[in-house]
């Protein structure tokens, strides 16, 4: 049985996990989510800012990892709108991001009555990353001098009283690469910018390092931490929807790579 | 067109997974596709959102009037970008390396400073500060903290190589690699998860965004 085991099909684990990803979204249904303390952080400093304050969110993400970043940004934004909080957007990793922080800052917007250019704004992307965060925490006119649609910035009515990283209370940078480094090189030490990431599942273990001393406030961590904010908020969306069904996944890779390993050891013993 | 649209995604869709059976022309074409388009769609927006506001207005506001002629001092950066084409000719290759002793002094002096500061002193004291504040510190906390230590120590030592890896040495490796190991396994689990999301999203548009007009 477990030569058999160790020598199965690959066709048919792709799908079990289809079976298994296919099967919980056909059901309304809800796995407990406790909050870890990473989202909590976040949350509970993005709860402490006051009506009024800004938040800008870097959007370094393309479209091969939107599904576990936009959850996040969605959560994010919703919570700000509610609480007053003005959201500046820009990218500066993936130039293809621009339309993607668009789609998701309409979204929320609509949802929450925000106005475009006094709850939110989109500046859009510019090239050479260092540089444009360097260049920001001087003044962010100089790099952004007007929005991803070409409106001055000295027209827009939430700039006025922006001038550099000094007005800005948080920089979330939802991430799929290496821009949260730039960020907590150039941003936090230079310029001591509170910094805080969402990031996808295969770079979220690079993070804890910098959360742990400090210089990140807060961390999503993949579709999880998109759904622990969801929890948070209470506003269930995407990321609850996926982490649901995620984990039944989940439990079928730890039940398979259990089985692989009993497997591998059995009969490695009785090739002894 | 909204569900034209919708098809063609759940095609694509469709085909690109089509390869988890076995290689396919449908795959091929699938993926032919998607590189084709990724390249136009990031080169047309890098001349959008790049060449034209950075090189391109303004040289022709200041070839026009509108500015001042400094939009011409914007000639330095472009030509110097173009000596990277100089590889292309043996004659000319040497050219390059101007561009590039630019980028490296230029990000060198901008970096290193900072990431010194972030990653190798900030690093330091979040792994020795809990010993200045140790008796303030929970038990599961202290913990935490020699883990921490001990864990440094023995990955570092694993990758000292200037001594032979034999006896202490060779065990406090050891410990080390068994700290790389979890390491590796919770990057692991956290890229499945990653890419479990993408599969749950690509389903849901399947079976919701797809399906769901049909039926």
């Amino acid at each position: 049985m477990f030569e058999k085991l160790m020598n199965i099909d690959r066709r048919i684990i792709f799908i079990l996990v289809a079976l298994v990803v296919i099967i919980p979204m056909l059901f309304t249904f809800s796995i407990p989510l406790n909050v870890s303390e990473p989202t909590q952080k976040l949350y509970d400093y993005i709860e402490g800012l006051p009506a009024g304050a800004t938040i800008m969110i870097s959007f370094d993400y393309g479209p091969s990892s939107f599904p576990e970043t936009e959850p996040m940004a969605a959560a994010v934004m919703k919570h700000c709108f509610d609480k007053g909080i003005q959201v500046i957007g820009i990218t500066l990793e993936y130039i293809d991001a621009v339309p993607l922080a668009d789609r998701v800052m309409q979204q929320v917007a609509e949802e929450k009555d925000a106005v475009y250019g006094e709850d939110y704004v989109l500046l859009g992307y510019r090239p050479g990353e260092s540089f444009v965060i360097l260049g920001m925490g001087a003044e962010i006119a100089s790099v952004f001098d007007s929005d991803f649609s070409e409106t001055p910035i000295g027209e827009i009515p939430m700039m006025q009283n922006i001038t550099n990283y000094d007005q800005v209370s948080l920089l979330l940078n939802l991430a799929a690469g290496s821009s949260v480094e730039g960020w907590i090189t150039y941003g936090h030490t230079k310029f001591n910018l509170k910094i805080a990431a969402g990031v996808t599942g295969v770079i979220v273990s690079q993070m804890y390092p910098y959360l742990q001393t400090g210089q990140l406030v807060g961390l999503l961590a993949g579709f999880r931490g998109a759904g622990e904010y969801e929890k948070l908020i209470n506003a269930p969306g995407e990321g609850t929807k996926g982490i649901n069904t995620a984990s039944f996944v989940h439990l079928l890779i730890i039940g398979l790579v259990v089985i692989g390993n009993i497997a591998f050891f059995v009969q490695r013993r009785r090739e002894e | 067109m909204a569900t034209l649209g919708i098809w063609i995604a759940a095609f694509l869709t469709i085909c690109i997974y089509s390869f988890l059976y076995r290689d396919n022309p449908f795959y091929r074409f699938a993926e032919h596709l998607l590189v084709g388009m990724s390249v136009g769609y990031i080169i047309v927006l890098t001349i959008y959102f790049g060449f034209i506001p950075y090189a391109w207005t303004p040289i022709k506001n200041a070839v026009t009037g509108e500015t001042s002629a400094l939009g011409f001092l914007t000639l330095i950066p472009i030509c110097m970008g173009l000596l990277f084409f100089a590889r292309l000719s043996d004659r000319h290759a040497w050219l390059i390396r101007y561009p590039i002793a630019i980028l490296m002094g230029i990000s060198s002096g901008i970096m290193i400073p900072n990431a010194l500061q972030t990653d190798i002193f900030a690093q330091i004291r979040g792994t020795l500060g809990p010993y200045s504040v140790i008796g303030t510190l929970s038990a599961f906390e202290i913990v935490g903290a020699i883990l921490m230590v001990v864990g440094v120590v023995c990955t570092l030592t694993y990758f000292f190589f200037s001594v032979e890896h034999r006896g202490p040495i060779a065990g406090i490796s050891k410990v080390g690699i068994a700290f790389l190991m979890i390491g590796f396994g919770s990057a692991f689990g956290n890229t499945v998860m990653g890419r479990v999301a993408l599969l749950i999203q690509r389903v849901d548009f399947l079976i919701n965004g797809w399906l769901g007009t049909i039926f």
